[in-house]
């Protein structure tokens, strides 16, 4: 792994380890970072999608209920023992990313871009009238919390679990951008025919990545319905999904720090709008548009673009 | 209710619905033909028209036609002020990143709507009032000839302005050679400009048309996008007639689907037509393959 | 007599109602370096594109080492060892030089999704040998000091380069050059015709478009002249330059034109 990659994520693992002690097990703090954990998971599989392999989806929430769905029904429904659903839920994942990915992937920009809303739209039906299993609109609760040697994995446990979860899909992440696979994507992106013509076959790579991205939502998902216990399809459907690509696209959807960097930005977002609940959907819409045409390349670059100037200008001013 | 009285009944359903359908897709098409972008925001148009609907009637209390217009008005504005300050911006911007500056203008338009209205729906009265009307075994609200007669006017105005004026069909050069209509003197951002207005006037219409039949609430826009550009591609993106058969067709499938297997999915059969369609022909019913391969997006 | 790397015979591709290649036979020699010349719409691309697999013929044969190419998809062709640059360049812009010529080495290495993942050490030799090839491609054709810098910020006589190393690093047994001396001034096409012997005396049979005629005249094995998809005439470049009917199709152009 690159040097600046490991030191910013050993940053970040430290920064988490202590975090509990910084805000003196306050559970509502903790449980921020734990949601925090969780969507960094989803982002960092739609950034390789998206930002590395050059394609988009607006429907990826779907797979993330997908995982919290199979999580949720098979432990509390079923009986089944927790890892078996995960790895059910991500199986099941894979699969229909599988299916619904090749023909999609096939498709160019905007017609991509309205498949995987259509898609992740017939997902967020499905929740919704599958209520003999899903529990419907009302939701599905009474999700059982996971436990380990009987003890009961909560609040700072959970926290490092997700987190764990985390760095080492992080980790994985990294060594795929930084190998053939990743410049694989990395040339796809940046010019599909030359790709096919250096042998590297787009199409395949696509829907690798998509599967992946999917997986990655599934894991999330799994550890959201073991986390707040109770799931709805209102965490699924589009505005979800845009949120994901939000996150993805505002940090920079150049680098997975960059997604990072997005996904702790909206995470904490609604921590700042509480009380100011009617101007969230207006704030999003705003703060997309604003960072598209002020700062295209996204927060992360923007910053440094930033902090470059302004080490020009002291520079010169001394 | 006989099954063949329900079946009309739902035929007639599907009818104004399908035109509303009918109206969207024309309204992506307008756009697609001039810039090559698909509208995201395209759904947003028409929950604006009729929410400002319902606000002129009910909180200006100015007579309906005259709300009429004064939607029309308001949204095509917006619909300009989108262009000119999201969209011409970022003209020479990524794919993404265009994909994304409509979906951020959608989100937009939601977020302002629900800060001024509110998560509830909101009816209007019919423009005319009047008895429902039996016809073979089903009956009908006066207000379906209003929409099928107000969408009928607006596809024969919209035929018009693309057939037999200078100014349409400069619109419809452009979007096959943005730099040959250039080079011929038409002034392309001025049609970018006047695609996106027209496409926020037919989407008003359609809203304030539909709102007596469907209530309106602020966050229809993004299905109502996904089914009208269903039916835009089903119809073949680019053919304006193909648009409307297709958005229609939608419409009474999607009624008959509603009424007589399952309403619960009844959304997810145009988005199903949607997949189908993209992944399997999407040059559409009536679009040609060539012609869909020379499109650039 | 060396054996033939790639035949065509009675090659047909239409568009439409037009014929842009037509009954074309023709034949390539191991180690050769052919060229491709004809006026501008004559097929010379569109033969590219037929060979490289970006559309199949409507009719007829095309074989490359006995092995038909009908149908195959681009990414296979390239495993098989025919490989090519793009008359207008098509690098990947958000790509370091480097890395555009790493991605050649892509049809010759096998790592994938799990075992880049999980960083399996059989994956880290492979990418150390993945990264030293590349550089040697880049020193062979005189980059190895731009390897870190941003493919497109090279001056574009570079970027042609570039394209070739790419190209190169696919170690491939038929390369295809696609006007690699557009663009370039006098010095830039002698170093060009060079390096295009060096890579002939690699091994790599060669088959170039081309619209410079001293290059072509001074390069190429042999000549393949096309007029509307059709072969005009086929033989040493000597021969061509004395064809009439080669003369003629160039008839309102200067032979000997860059």
């Amino acid at each position: 792994m690159k040097r600046k990659d490991l030191y910013t994520l050993l940053l970040i693992a430290f920064l988490i380890v202590l975090y509990p002690w910084i805000v003196e097990g306050n559970e509502y703090f903790i449980s921020i970072l734990v949601f925090l954990g969780i969507n960094s998971i989803v982002t960092m599989g739609l950034c390789l999608l998206m930002g590395y392999a050059g394609q988009i989806s607006l429907g990826h929430a779907a797979f993330f209920g997908i995982g919290a769905y199979f999580s949720g029904i098979l432990t509390s429904q079923y009986s089944y023992h927790p890892v078996v659903a995960f790895f059910v839920g991500i199986f099941f994942s894979a699969l229909v990313a599988f299916f619904v990915g090749k023909p999609t992937l096939r498709l160019k920009g905007h017609y991509m871009a309205v498949a995987t809303l259509g898609f992740g739209e017939i997902f967020f039906i499905v929740f919704n009238e599958l209520d003999f299993l899903t529990g419907g609109p009302s939701g599905l609760s009474g999700i059982p919390t996971l436990t380990f040697l009987g003890q009961v994995i909560e609040g700072t446990a959970y926290l490092y679990l997700v987190w764990g979860f985390v760095f080492l899909l992080l980790v994985f992440s990294l060594n795929v951008i930084n190998s053939r696979v990743g410049r694989a994507l990395r040339a796809v992106h940046g010019g599909e025919l030359a790709a096919n013509a250096m042998g590297v076959d787009a199409a395949r790579y696509k829907v690798q990545v998509f599967v992946l991205s999917a997986v990655y939502a599934s894991i999330a998902g799994s550890l959201y319905a073991h986390f707040i216990t109770f799931i709805s399809p209102s965490s699924f459907g589009l505005m979800p999904s845009i949120m994901f690509l939000m996150m993805v696209v505002i940090g920079g959807a150049g680098t997975i720090w960059g997604a990072l960097l997005g996904t702790a930005v909206l995470t904490s977002l609604p921590e700042y709008l509480r009380g100011l609940e009617d101007f969230e959907v207006l704030a999003y819409g705003g703060i997309l548009m604003a960072v598209l045409l002020f700062m295209p390349q996204g927060v992360l670059e923007g910053m440094r673009k930033l902090l470059k100037r302004i080490t020009k200008t002291t520079r010169r001013s001394l | 209710m006989s099954l063949t009285s329900q079946i009309i009944q739902f035929f007639f359903t599907g009818l104004n619905v399908g035109s509303i359908y009918a109206l969207v897709a024309l309204g992506f098409t307008m756009i697609y033909n001039a810039t090559a972008i698909i509208n995201l925001a395209q759904g947003e148009f028409v929950m604006l028209g009729g929410l400002i609907m319902v606000f002129s009637t009910a909180v200006l209390q100015i007579p309906m036609f005259l709300g009429f217009f004064l939607t029309v008005m308001v949204v095509t504005t917006l619909g300009a002020l989108f262009e000119r300050l999201a969209i011409h911006p970022l003209k020479n911007a990524s794919l993404i990143t265009l994909i994304i500056i409509t979906l951020a203008g959608s989100i937009l338009f939601r977020g302002i709507a629900m800060l001024l209205w509110g998560r509830d729906p909101y009816g209007l009265p019919p423009f005319s009032g009047g008895k429902p009307i039996p016809i073979w075994g089903a009956t009908l609200q006066p207000q379906f000839f209003w929409v099928l007669g107000i969408t009928g006017l607006v596809l024969l105005g919209i035929w018009f302005f693309f057939n037999r004026t200078l100014a349409g069909k400069a619109m419809t050069a452009c979007s096959f050679n943005a730099v040959a209509a250039r080079l011929v003197g038409i002034n392309v951002k001025k049609m970018v400009l006047l695609s996106f207005s027209l496409s926020a006037s037919v989407g008003a219409i359609a809203g304030a048309i539909i709102t007596p039949i469907t209530l309106m609430e602020y966050d229809r826009g993004p299905l109502l996008a996904l089914k009208g550009f269903a039916a835009a591609v089903l119809g073949g993106l680019g053919s304006g007639a193909g648009a409307i058969v297709a958005g229609f067709l939608i419409g009474i499938l999607e009624s008959l689907g509603a009424g007589l297997v399952s309403s619960g999915y009844k959304d997810a059969l145009a988005l199903f037509v949607l997949l189908i369609v993209l992944w399997i022909k999407p040059s559409g019913l009536f679009g040609s393959a060539e012609e869909s391969e020379l499109k650039k997006f | 007599m060396n054996e033939e790397i790639l035949r065509a015979e009675n090659l047909q591709k239409s568009f439409g109602g037009l014929r842009a290649i037509d009954s074309l036979n023709f034949a390539i020699s191991q180690g050769q370096i052919k060229s491709v010349i004809g006026p501008n719409g004559a097929g010379k691309t569109t033969l590219f594109n037929l060979i490289t697999g970006i559309f199949p013929p409507s009719n007829g044969i095309l074989e490359f080492k006995g092995r038909s190419l009908n149908g195959l998809k681009p990414h296979f062709i390239a495993q098989l060892g025919i490989s090519r640059t793009f008359q207008n360049l098509q690098l990947f812009a958000n790509m370091t030089v480097l890395e555009n010529a790493m991605v050649g080495r892509h049809t010759q290495t096998s790592a994938g999704l799990l075992s880049t993942g999980f960083r399996l050490s059989w994956m880290k030799k492979e990418e150390k040998e993945i990264e030293e090839q590349a550089l040697a491609e880049l020193s062979f054709m005189g980059l190895e000091e731009k390897a870190a810098l941003e493919a497109t910020s090279m001056p574009l006589g570079e970027q042609k380069l570039l394209e070739i190393a790419r190209a190169l690093a696919t170690y491939p047994k038929l390369l295809l050059l696609d006007e690699p001396a557009a663009g370039l001034n006098i010095r830039e096409t002698e170093k060009l015709c060079h390096t295009i012997r060096k890579i002939q005396q690699r091994g790599i049979t060669i088959i170039l478009v081309e619209h410079d005629m001293s290059l072509v005249m001074e390069i190429s094995d042999e000549v393949l002249v096309l007029n509307y998809g059709k072969k005009v005439a086929e033989g040493t470049p000597r021969d061509i330059q004395r064809n009439p009917e080669v003369i003629a199709a160039y008839l309102g152009e200067e032979i000997g034109d860059a």
